[in-house]
């Protein structure tokens, strides 16, 4: 199997006000090539870290990695100078936010903003980046292209601006775009609409998308395999069948009991009790046992391997369902 | 014991979006436009509809935090449309609101104790009893009594919005409005303050108004669904008649959008075109004519459908229901 993106044992520590965050405390992630890979968990799991790691965007002053995080099973990221940064960043790999109101500029053209997408790396003259930005545009259903180019942000509602995003991330021909709870802040139908044209596109250009949410229903949505993420760790990975089906961590049984599904009106959701631990001190054994209905005392000593079925499907469990 | 909480007839709220000192050039934004409805005592009340649909205006409408345009607003047999500030602060000691944001709805300045504390002194409510009732309410809410010395920062969003529904039930109301009181909550933690508001309506018979854009939420745990588009209701039901039964075109669409709960659930996806048209210059005749795949021009377009009962208790604003 081809893999786009390769974490291996990877690592990451903030430095905060209140000492070393672990923010991410050792990952081993496989993203095939022209699949789309579901990375869920809750808030402060990791995923949007582990993210914006593999495009280094953290503060590198205050970041510290360790691992390996490899590209197209060539480019080692985490030893690419600024130049070869420059050049991955938009041209091989893309990221979208859950937010396009602040991630774009609100000062220009979404026609310049992209412009300055595509001068950077395809080296187009103004009239050529003019009529690629118009074309692109219709192939995420900005219509009329040729008058909306010239807008600013602020004139398009949220919906149309993840398309804008959407447009300048993939003005490139990346293979892998990260696409950060692009969903989150958008209503349900135009989630849908935004949801539609990432399938559309991934079917037309075969990029892999890496798609972080909290929310199951978008991830049985769109996904063709999902990792589930706890305290800074993978604990489960596989096809998305399986994980609704067959979830083998507790964890992740007890995420997708307590979504409200039809047919269960007025009744009692199963919660979790407790609260994810703070990932300023070593953790020891599983970081799950201490809300876990089947932990036992070597959950609390020994940290669980993590183990596979023979088809793919894995789980970090001592003793997985 | 009235029967009827909360009645409101043929409610506006317009926001005046330009200055002018012609009054005929003033531009009117029309938030909610003319919207009529009954809630029963120990009923949960969900109001769903997308961004701009008018269902947090209709919130506050309710409790007065803003001044209404025109019609009627009774609380048990008693119209407070009109009330001074000084009498609705009576009122006010019936109904109370949770907001979306928790972090936004605490001083942070100041610690829980302090901020439920505020509540009763507002309310004169002497400070023996005043302590036993908080203490009674961080029990009933599964909180540690020490967490009365914390300030906002140093608890989750869970935490909180648990405590703005133990702030809100200090008075003992007969009635809450929650504007969206989960969606800024993790899966799980959303499990739990679903949870609480089913215990607070078995125990209390707790009358409260769901306003949510989560469908799967609102079906979970509301009685009756009113549907919202661009300030007016164009369809209202008993949960289960609405979602079994749905009749408007918009709510065809908005159920039909949910994402699916499982990836082998097949799903016919009706993909609204478009954007929700301006509130500003309401268009003529219905106002989801322009994104209708049922829309029939120079009837629909032209002309406005009133909300009528198609079947008991089913309610339509549709002329092709």
């Amino acid at each position: 199997m081809d893999n786009i993106v390769s974490l291996k044992g990877l690592k990451v520590d903030l430095m905060s006000t209140r000492g070393i965050v672990h923010a991410v405390r050792g990952i081993d992630l496989d993203i095939h090539k022209g699949e789309i890979h579901g990375f869920v968990g809750e808030s402060g799991c990791g995923k949007t870290m582990t993210a914006k790691s593999i495009l280094r965007l953290h503060d590198e002053s205050r970041t510290e990695y360790s691992g390996e995080i490899t590209f197209d099973e060539k480019v080692d990221i985490l030893k690419l100078n600024a130049k070869g940064l420059q050049a991955l960043r938009g041209k091989d790999i893309s990221m979208i936010f859950q937010d396009p109101m602040v991630s774009l500029n609100p000062l220009l053209t979404v026609g310049e903003q992209i412009a300055e997408m595509i001068r950077v790396h395809l080296k187009l003259n103004k009239t050529e980046a003019t009529e690629k930005t118009i074309t692109l545009f219709e192939s995420v259903g900005i219509r009329p292209a040729d008058r909306r180019y010239k807008q600013y942000p602020f004139e398009f509602s949220g919906g149309m601006l993840q398309r804008v995003m959407i447009a300048i991330a993939i003005s490139c021909g990346p293979q892998l775009l990260i696409a950060d709870e692009p969903t989150t802040a958008l209503d349900v139908t135009i989630q849908a609409q935004i949801l539609e044209l990432l399938k559309d596109l991934q079917h037309r250009t075969g990029m892999s998308i890496l798609f972080i949410t909290h929310n199951f229903g978008v991830v049985a949505e769109i996904c063709d395999r999902v990792s589930v993420m706890y305290a800074g760790k993978i604990v489960e990975t596989g096809n998305v069948k399986n994980i609704f089906n067959h979830p083998m961590h507790p964890y992740t049984k007890d995420l997708i009991d307590s979504i409200p599904k039809t047919g269960q009106h007025g009744k009692r959701l199963v919660t979790i009790p407790g609260s994810p631990p703070v990932l300023y001190n070593q953790i020891k054994g599983c970081a799950y046992a201490p809300r876990c209905k089947f932990a036992q005392e070597k959950c609390q000593l020994e940290e669980p391997k993590a183990e596979f079925t023979p088809e793919g499907h894995g789980c970090m469990c001592h003793f997985s369902l | 014991m009235a029967e009827n909480i909360i009645t409101v007839e043929h409610l506006k709220k317009y926001y005046p979006v330009n200055n002018s000192f012609k009054k005929q050039e003033i531009k009117y934004l029309h938030a909610v436009d003319d919207v009529s409805f009954t809630i029963h005592r120990g009923e949960i009340f969900g109001v769903v509809g997308e961004s701009g649909c008018g269902k947090s205006t209709l919130g506050r409408c309710l409790l007065r935090l803003t001044d209404i345009t025109g019609g009627n607003l009774y609380f048990e047999d008693q119209d407070f449309t009109n009330l001074k500030q000084s009498e609705l602060k009576k009122m006010r000691s019936h109904m109370q609101m949770v907001f979306q944001n928790p972090f936004s709805s605490f001083n942070p300045k100041m610690s829980i104790g302090q901020s439920l504390q505020e509540v009763c002194k507002v309310y004169r409510i002497p400070k023996k009893q005043s302590e036993n009732k908080i203490k009674e309410l961080l029990e009933y809410i599964s909180l540690p009594a020490d967490f009365l010395h914390r300030h906002p920062n140093e608890l989750s969003g869970g935490q909180l919005q648990r405590l703005a529904i133990a702030r809100a039930l200090l008075l003992e109301p007969d009635f809450i409005v929650a504007d969206e009181p989960v969606s800024a909550l993790d899966v799980s933690v959303q499990a739990q303050i679903l949870n609480l508001i089913l215990d607070l309506r078995e125990k209390m018979n707790l009358t409260m108004m769901f306003v949510s854009h989560e469908l799967t939420v609102v079906e979970h745990i509301c009685d009756v669904v009113t549907v919202m588009y661009l300030g007016v209701i164009v369809e209202k039901a008993p949960t289960a008649e609405l979602f079994g039964n749905v009749m408007h075109p918009y709510t065809e669409a908005l159920i039909s959008a949910k994402p699916r709960e499982n990836p082998e659930q097949t799903t016919s996806r009706i993909i609204l075109e478009g954007d929700v048209p301006s509130a500003i210059d309401v268009p003529d005749g219905c106002r989801f004519a322009s994104r209708c795949p049922k829309c029939k021009k120079g009837k629909c377009d032209v002309e406005n459908p009133i909300l009528r009962e198609i079947t008991p208790e089913h309610f339509v604003a549709c002329h092709y229901a």
